[in-house]
């Protein structure tokens, strides 16, 4: 059975796997979170919308415990984020979380395979072991052909699609991507689109999407709105 | 248009880019400016060191007045009596003059308007300080005179030179430290400096400016990164390549300019300071610190030219595309041969001067120096190679080393030239060392006086009375506190074979039997016996003058010299004495009187007497008694301490300066490392941050970050190591030493350097904890 | 024009919000995408260009029309015969032959320089691009606004609405063939202009209300 035909047929497990409740965050003068609530249970891609300057990116950043939040509560997996040590949510971001930003997050002088392998070296895989792995998920993005060339020499959306592979490569429970298509043409993007959530599905991952572009959140199975800092569950408001 | 003013345009464009772009172009403007600022600062006061010197040589020939002539000229009315009485206090050493002016014509010694009466004494300023101070007591008990006045400037090599011009009024113009003269100053040529001497200031100088040189190189590169991106804008609004390239070269120039200005200001600043300042007892005037025009007219030229060429060289491998900077991407490999060329020509051209130092030969200066500029520029033209030979072959370790070695692999000339500059400071630093520790030896002799039998030792000249005011010193000093022991004072006389001019001349010495035990081993001693002591070093008349019957004449005369010529007959009863060392290490043959034997009446009044002194340690300020009590018996006796080695004071003075030199140097090149990887560090901000968002932990980007500059460091100074103790052993061998690798300077060197760079790591990890919070994820 | 309206009029109709969660998705799918393509679509032209490949009898056309654009909705044969006479009247095509046995069916159509000229002259032709959605959201707009509701609420609501087609058409897009993608490619950027235009109103009008209220 084809998942993509029945989003809301799709098992989801009792309970959510990340909740955060009314998170407050403030750079300066100006309020980048004002009382936002979310939640995520295991396989479910949900967009993150609205307009540039409401909070999407510090919402993300936030769930995925980059910046602590002034106020509210995080709870991944039933584990308190904010009673965490920094060291400790930086091992959380390393075995159970993935990252695809829109652009900037390939080490220049890393060959794309290394790049991918780089997570996995992080949490202290042997350097074969990683990059037969990392080799896997290049494959599977079909990127494997570029993988001794450098980010620079690779193409937008061929390096777009290594990050991709390198968020997955760790098998994270949850994937972060902050517009991953930002920075490519439509038919770039919907490859990466495509390639990313078939993935997440195949491994049953979470995906926190934030983008502001209606065809990219056609992606998700729902999405939340965020809006001067508060966000709206368009599932339950409607 | 003419090539001409299209170059003047586009360098006026940059000129202007550079002051108006805004802040972020007005921060790399400064940057350089005080970079290349303090690289002239630095140039202008060695520039002007050569300069000082010769002004105070200058200074020292016109107030040149004992001579220790041995012919006296006729007492005049432009005549004074001049006495030498330099002193020294605690470590202190102090020019003391007696002026007895014996007409109205006399002249005057430099720096002074009237000479002082008998009783009153003019200081330098620096010396009226230490008498106004606590510690001042002792020193006006030994001047005992009222101070009327304080020397000028003529009458003084520095600033803080210590000197007193004391009247006087009984002056014997016999004394050895007292001359007739009638005029200040020397024609004597002065004196050659030893060519290895020479060559060590030539090799300082050298070793100093390089680095300074590479650092200039170095900060006119300041904000590179952020330069290409203005210049990209600038292809997008049409500008061609070349023009781009003229206007960066402009820009560079007005940084070079500013720099100058900067320069200037500093070097001011810095001259003002030099009256404070001491080294190794060598002060300057300010107005003595005065580069050679030549050579500030070079540093004026050569800086702006060279931030011109550095730029334009910088440039060479890159492509302003109008959407940003292209690095040709594989740049071509680095080529050994013509990296090895430069440190071989130095070799070559050091090489023929091996062994030149050994007999006081000249060294060719030009050879020299540039052949200790070329090895030393070897070290800047292979550590490129060296750094990427290195790193394309390294690999494996943990994801820290790797991110660091790839970084390297992309950009090792970046991280070669960052270093570079340490590494010339420190070879050239290691090669000196070398060379000092090499020709310490010789430049320490030994001076053979033994510290265990006599601390001091004192010499009474001649007096009218006698051998009456020997013993009143010796009851005085006896009397001393602080002296333990003070040998009987033995006086001396000459002798010889005729009344005038004699042929074979030996020695008198005159002094009781345990006195005279102190230079000789006596079989047996009454008062009354005379002893000859034969075979002493260099002495063969003794031996044929010791002959009973024979007639010696002592005090005899000389051509310029009148002497008493006494007729003596070597008596029968003649006792022989073996030879001993007295406590200044010296070995005398000649007649041994004891007091009683010897013509007192007729000869006393031309005795000088040596007496030796131990001290006790525990008095700190025993010398300085010592030196009191013999300033009341007569300011002209001469008071001296013995040491077992002595070493000569301009060595010291050029050591002192290298290692001052050497430090401010690497302060500087690190100065400017920390200002191009705080550079780096801001570029990479957004995927550090990106990196911490994948959980990267910190450590592991602190790690990398220093690997990153750890591994061209350590190669820079394995590199530094071989050529320093390379070009050491040729230094050596040129000066005829031999060559002894001498590991504690290398070591000391290389630490020095690796610290520098540790502290620069250290400095920027602030910043890259700073860069890596997540704030840098956010879009603008 | 009448078309569009029709569409937008039915995109409404098909899909009332409050339903929305009790309906299982697939039974829509076919309804989403036809009747854009059909609808829209000229068939007299289609048929012409159908035959410069070659004659063709009218059973022939309707079966490669079917497959190639028809869908679930295939056409009626009714439909072919009377677009033929048309055509053959107006001289854009000519009976190239009958097969025996008779019947209308049985003719073979080729088409004439005239019809050759006048696809060409259609396919030259752009299409008016019109505002085809527009209408009923802007009233829709106008009057939250008049009887001061949050226009951000009614975006909100609306790109709700809006990306659960888009969902749809996306997987469809997943699943379908290349004429699929391209037919909901075609969809979604609608719909995503839709969307933006929404955005950028309700921001504008966002800031006009702020002027007003002060």
């Amino acid at each position: 059975m084809s998942p993509a035909t029945e989003p809301t047929a799709r098992p989801a497990p009792a309970g959510s796997l990340l909740v955060a409740d009314d998170l407050h965050k403030a750079y300066g003068a100006t309020d980048a979170l004002a009382g936002a609530n979310f939640s995520i249970h295991a396989g479910e891609v949900v967009a993150v919308m609205g307009p540039s300057g409401s909070g999407k990116s510090t919402l993300l950043h936030c769930l995925a415990g980059i910046v602590p939040p002034d106020s509210g509560t995080l709870t991944y997996n039933g584990r308190d984020l904010g009673a965490m040590s920094d060291g400790e949510r930086s091992a959380l971001r390393r075995s159970e979380f993935g990252f695809v930003f829109q652009f900037g997050q390939l080490v220049p002088e890393l060959t794309c395979l290394e790049n991918v392998a780089l997570p996995l070296r992080l949490s202290g895989a042997r350097r074969k072991e990683a990059e037969r792995t990392a080799l896997g998920w290049m494959e599977r993005l079909e990127v494997h052909d570029v993988a001794g060339q450098r980010p620079g020499e690779v193409s937008g959306g061929q390096g777009q699609r290594v990050a991709v592979a390198r968020s997955l490569v760790t098998g994270p429970r949850v994937l972060f991507a902050d517009e991953p298509t930002g920075a490519l043409d439509s038919l770039n993007g919907e490859r990466v689109m495509e390639l990313l959530t078939e993935a997440a599905r195949a491994t049953n991952a979470a995906v926190v999407l934030v983008t502001h572009e209606a065809r990219v959140a056609a992606y998700s199975d729902r999405e939340i709105v965020v809006r001067d800092g508060r966000s709206r569950d368009m599932e339950r408001a409607v | 248009m003419s090539r001409l003013t299209v170059w003047g345009r586009d360098l006026g464009f940059g000129l202007r880019f550079a002051v108006t772009g805004g802040r972020e172009g007005w921060t790399r403007t400064v940057l350089t400016a005080v970079g290349v600022g303090l690289g002239v600062a630095l140039l202008l006061i060695t520039t002007a060191v050569p300069s000082a010197l010769a002004a105070r040589s200058e200074r020292g020939d016109a107030r040149t007045d004992v001579l220790f002539r041995l012919d006296m000229m006729p007492k005049g009315d432009d005549t004074v009596l001049v006495g030498a009485v330099d002193t020294t206090f605690r470590t202190h050493d102090i020019r003391g003059r007696v002026y007895q002016p014996e007409g109205p014509d006399a002249p005057l010694p430099p720096g002074v308007s009237a000479y002082p009466k008998p009783g009153e004494v003019l200081v330098s300023p620096s010396l009226r300080e230490l008498l106004d101070s606590p510690d001042g007591a002792l020193l006006r008990e030994r001047l005992d005179a009222k101070v009327v006045g304080t020397l000028g400037d003529d009458a003084l090599l520095g600033p803080t030179e210590l000197v007193f011009h004391k009247g006087a009024s009984h002056l014997d113009p016999q004394n050895d430290q007292v001359e007739r003269i009638d005029a200040f100053g020397t024609d004597q040529p002065p004196e050659q400096m030893d060519p290895v001497l020479l060559l060590l200031t030539l090799i300082v100088f050298v070793v100093l400016l390089m680095p300074v040189a590479v650092f200039i190189a170095a900060a006119v590169r300041f904000g590179g990164e952020r330069r290409d991106r203005r210049l990209a804008a600038l292809r997008l609004i049409g500008a061609d390549g070349r023009m781009v390239r003229r206007i960066a070269a402009g820009e560079a120039l007005a940084g070079a300019l500013l720099g100058l200005l900067a320069g200037t200001v500093f070097f001011l600043l810095g001259r003002q300071s030099a009256r404070l300042l001491e080294l190794s007892r060598v002060s300057v005037f300010p107005h003595d610190l005065s580069p050679a025009p030549a050579l500030v007219v070079l540093v004026l030229l050569a800086v702006p030219a060279a931030a011109v060429g550095v730029t334009l060289l910088a440039l060479r491998g890159v492509v302003i595309e109008p959407l940003g900077v292209v690095r040709t991407a594989k740049p071509t490999r680095r080529r050994l041969w013509w990296r090895l060329l430069l440190p071989l020509a130095g070799l070559a051209l050091l090489t023929p001067m091996i062994g030149q130092g050994r007999d006081q030969g000249d060294f060719n200066q030009t050879m020299v120096t540039s052949g200790v500029v070329l090895l030393l520029l070897g070290v800047t033209a292979l550590l490129p190679w060296l750094v990427e030979f290195t790193v394309s072959r390294l690999g494996g370790g943990s994801v820290s080393w790797q991110l660091a070695v790839r970084r390297l692999q992309l950009s090792s000339g970046t991280a070669a030239r960052t270093v570079s500059g340490i590494a010339v400071a420190v070879a050239g630093a290691i090669a000196l060392q070398m060379l000092f520790a090499g020709v310490e030896s010789d430049y320490t002799r030994s001076t053979g006086e033994d510290p265990e039998r006599a601390r001091m030792s004192l010499v009474v000249p001649p007096s009218p009375r006698g051998m009456a005011q020997t013993d009143e010193a010796y009851r005085a000093l006896r009397a001393t506190r602080g002296v333990t022991h003070v040998t009987p004072p033995l006086g001396t006389v000459g002798a010889g074979d005729r009344r005038k001019d004699s042929e074979e001349t030996t020695s008198v010495t005159v002094g009781s039997c345990t006195a005279l035990r102190e230079v000789a081993k006596l079989p047996s001693c009454r008062e009354g016996d005379v002893f000859a002591v034969t075979g002493a070093e260099y002495d063969t008349s003794t031996a044929k003058l010791a002959k009973p019957g024979r007639a010696v004449y002592l005090d005899p005369s000389y051509a310029e010299v009148h002497g008493k010529a006494l007729p003596w007959k070597v008596p029968a009863d003649l006792k022989r004495a073996a030879v001993r060392k007295d406590p200044t290490g010296m070995e005398s043959g000649g007649f041994l009187f004891t007091t009683k034997a010897f013509p007192a009446k007729e000869l006393g009044s031309e005795l000088s007497s040596d007496l030796y002194l131990r001290i006790d340690p525990a008095v700190p300020d025993a010398p300085e008694y010592v030196r009191n009590a013999s300033a009341r018996i007569d300011p002209l006796v001469e008071v001296r301490t013995l040491t077992a080695t002595e070493r000569t004071g301009r060595f010291a003075s050029i050591r002192t300066g290298l290692f001052v030199g050497a430090t401010c140097v690497l302060l500087l090149i690190g100065a400017s490392l920390l200002v191009s990887q705080l550079e780096q560090l801001r570029e990479r901000r957004k995927l550090l941050s990106s990196l911490v968002a994948f959980g990267t932990r910190r450590r592991t980007l602190t790690l990398s970050v220093l690997w990153q500059a750890a591994v061209p460091i350590t190669l820079g100074l394995a590199l530094a190591g071989a050529v320093g103790l390379g070009l050491g052993s040729v230094l050596l061998k040129m000066v005829g030493s031999p060559v002894d690798v001498a590991w504690v300077p290398v070591a000391s060197m290389t630490g020095v350097g690796a610290g520098v760079v540790l502290l620069v790591t250290s400095l920027s990890l602030p910043a890259l904890v700073r860069l890596m919070r997540a704030e840098g994820l956010r879009t603008e | 024009m009448q078309m569009r309206l029709r569409l937008s009029s039915w995109l409404v109709a098909q899909f009332p919000a409050p339903l929305w969660g009790d309906h299982p998705i697939r039974s829509y799918t076919p309804q989403v995408y036809t009747p854009c393509i059909v609808r829209r679509m000229s068939i007299p032209h289609t048929l012409l260009g159908l035959l410069e490949s070659g004659p063709r009898h009218g059973y022939d056309l309707k079966k490669t029309f079917d497959e190639r654009f028809g869908h679930d909705k295939p056409l009626h044969y009714g439909q072919v015969y009377s677009t033929m006479s048309r055509l053959l009247k107006n001289g854009l095509v000519e009976v190239d032959g009958v097969e025996a046995g008779g019947g209308p069916e049985r003719k073979r159509y080729a088409i004439t320089e005239a019809g050759i000229t006048d696809v060409r002259t259609w396919l030259a032709t752009p299409e008016k691009p019109e505002p085809y959605l527009t209408s009923t959201l802007y009233t829709k707009v106008v009057l939250a606004l008049l009887t001061g509701r949050d226009a951000a609420d009614l975006l909100d609501t609306q790109r709700a609405e809006h990306l659960r087609m888009m969902r749809i058409l996306t997987d469809r897009k997943r699943t379908g063939d290349l004429a699929d993608q391209l037919i909901c490619d075609h969809a979604l950027f609608h719909l995503e202009a839709d969307l933006r235009w929404l955005e950028l109103a309700a921001a504008r009008l966002d800031k006009l209300g702020k002027a007003v209220g002060a």
